[in-house]
């Protein structure tokens, strides 16, 4: 049982990963990112790819990391400059481009195949009571809580973090205020396009596995995880991401794979009927898409 | 007509008959993510129908449909609690339960497929098409349609002006997933086999899509959105492995070059009839 609940928040925490991702993106931009899926992917097969040409894993990880920056500034550059003035979905639809783009390009450079992922630490698990606990997993689910925490503290307490919650209020007034939108923009960009990075490449160190689809199943997840926190609100994408991570595999535990679907989606379907507005959402919030 | 062209032209078919499933709600201001489920529901429904009891096609198939019309009745007034992106996430989590259930369900073969006895051929396929686009194109210029407008533009100001926001957003569901059921139907009918794995989150983000390209702001919109995601793959086959990233590449450009979609009311307005007002919504 223990043992279940320690192996769903490990997944969970990269669906938190996702998740805080979106939520920046729509919280602050309100900006449903549907490419952060692809940067997912991109993290994990780019690090893959590097470590293949002969790379140390740290110096593979790291160039995979440096080139979702750039192509998180390429999604910046062809969707929510356009977006401007045009109904809210719109941009939805163009970075769901980039999710195929960035997939096939995958594919035409790796193949449709999961990949095997090289175990580059050596079996260190611990174990504290019965519970086992996988080394990199754990390194994973203290690495996302670090980061979250570190984001939110930033958003709260720099000077960046003022300019960009300014943005989020209203970006009309707050260019009017002196911000400059053009360059804090973009480093929202990158700091979503990162965080989801770190999640594919902690994906792939964990599971052992890459492939250029595999942010689709992930990114789903992260997605409703966001939604049913609350959009915008990060401590919600946390508990979403860490809900829908227990509850799939408590689900697979109890019941068998077969139902993991019926049951993670009845869940959501359940909880947003009860609190349409996200775990963590305002209900009479006008909604921001 | 070569046999290639004919499986394209019904692709489309099916196709369009999806775009209006979704276009339907979205002119109300669902954006519903389960489109697919209803598709399914129509599918197996009409199925089962032909299969076990014999059942003529023609009959079966309405009987898909308005089972996803009951289906999407009776969940519809708890799932329209939500609005928005929220609406979609539900919707969504719908398609995929009643995925997960007919992959679950044994008597329409479960994970292994269901075979369907009778055919429908080409010409029923682009007829059921044509005839929905008809009902759209008549549709469109209803007041409920107007109602619908009314409710996506500003659902309180619409009940203010004394409009059933709640039953005219019902209707609006509810008509979006029968279409869906009628196109499940005759997929189902004409393919001759369903499988659950089919109606899957890749389809239902493609069926938005369609109408999201195409442009919400008139009745054309998701006509040319089907077209595009149906003709443009296909036209692409030259380029082999890079079919998909030029595809990609294609959507990115499209809608960064028209931002409303691409075909939008101002485009349809003949030069005569002058400008748009200002800040004017359609």
């Amino acid at each position: 049982m223990a043992q279940q609940l320690v192996n769903g928040l490990m997944l969970g925490s990269i669906y938190v990963l996702v998740a805080v991702s979106l939520t920046l993106s729509i919280g602050i931009l309100n900006f449903l990112n549907f490419s952060i899926p692809g940067l997912f992917m991109l993290g994990g097969v780019l690090t893959w790819l590097m470590i293949k040409l002969g790379f140390a894993w740290p110096l593979a990880a790291i160039t995979a990391l440096l080139a979702v920056c750039v192509a998180a500034l390429v999604v910046e550059r062809f969707t929510y400059r356009w977006m401007k003035g045009s109904d809210p979905e719109v941009p939805l639809v163009s970075s769901l481009g980039f999710l195929i783009l960035f997939e096939n390009l995958m594919l035409v450079a790796v193949g449709s195949d999961q990949q095997a992922f090289p175990q580059v630490f050596a079996d260190f698990n611990l174990r504290i009571g019965g519970l086992l606990l996988g080394g990199p997993q754990l390194i994973s689910l203290v690495l996302s809580i670090v980061l979250v925490v570190m984001i939110s503290w930033v958003l709260r307490k720099t000077r960046y973090g003022r300019q960009v919650r300014a943005i989020a209020e209203d970006p009309e007034t707050a260019g009017i205020l002196g911000i400059d939108l053009q360059r804090i923009v973009p480093l929202v960009f990158i700091a979503s396009g990162l965080l989801a990075a770190i999640g594919g490449v902690l994906f792939a160190f964990n599971y052992l596995q890459v492939s250029p689809f595999m942010g689709e199943e992930v990114g789903l997840k992260g997605i409703s995880a966001m939604i049913v926190g609350g959009m915008g609100n990060i401590w919600g994408a946390i508990a979403g991401g860490l809900l829908i991570g227990v509850t799939e595999v408590f689900s697979i535990y109890f019941l068998g794979s077969d139902f993991v679907d019926i049951v993670v989606y009845g869940v959501l379907l359940v909880l947003l009927i009860l609190r349409p507005g996200g775990l963590f959402g305002r209900v009479e919030q006008r909604e921001k898409l | 007509m070569s046999g290639y062209l004919e499986g394209v032209l019904v692709l489309l078919s099916i196709n369009v008959i999806l775009a209006y499933a979704a276009a339907l709600p979205l002119s109300a201001g669902q954006l519903n993510l389960g489109i697919a489920g209803f598709m399914a529901i129509g599918a197996y429904a009409s199925a089962f129908l032909t299969n076990e009891i014999a059942l003529s096609m023609w009959l079966a198939i309405p009987a898909g449909a308005a089972a996803a019309g009951v289906v999407a009745l009776a969940v519809g007034l708890p799932i329209l609690r939500t609005h928005g992106i929220y609406l979609a996430l539900a919707t969504f989590s719908l398609g995929e339960i009643i995925k997960a259930v007919f992959l679950n369900l044994d008597v329409v073969g479960g994970a292994s497929g269901y075979a369907v006895f009778d055919y429908a051929g080409p010409m029923a396929v682009w007829l059921t098409a044509i005839g929905v686009v008809v009902f759209m194109l008549i549709l469109s210029q209803t007041r409920f349609f107007l109602y619908l407008t009314a409710i996506k533009n500003d659902a309180t100001v619409a009940d203010l002006f004394g409009l059933n926001t709640r039953n005219l957003q019902l209707a609006a569901l509810t008509l979006g997933a029968v279409i869906a059921g009628i196109g499940g139907g005759v997929y189902a009918h004409h393919f001759s086999f369903v499988e659950a794995q089919y109606f899957n989150a890749h389809l239902n983000i493609f069926i938005v899509l369609f109408v999201l390209l195409g442009g919400v702001q008139t009745v054309y919109g998701p006509l040319f959105g089907a077209l595009f995601f149906t003709a443009v793959p296909e036209l692409l086959r030259f380029s082999d492995e890079w079919r998909f990233v030029l595809f990609a590449a294609l959507i990115i450009i499209a809608m960064a070059w028209r931002s409303e979609g691409v075909i939008t009311a101002k485009l349809l307005r003949a030069p005569w009839r002058g400008k748009t007002p200002e800040g004017a919504r359609p």
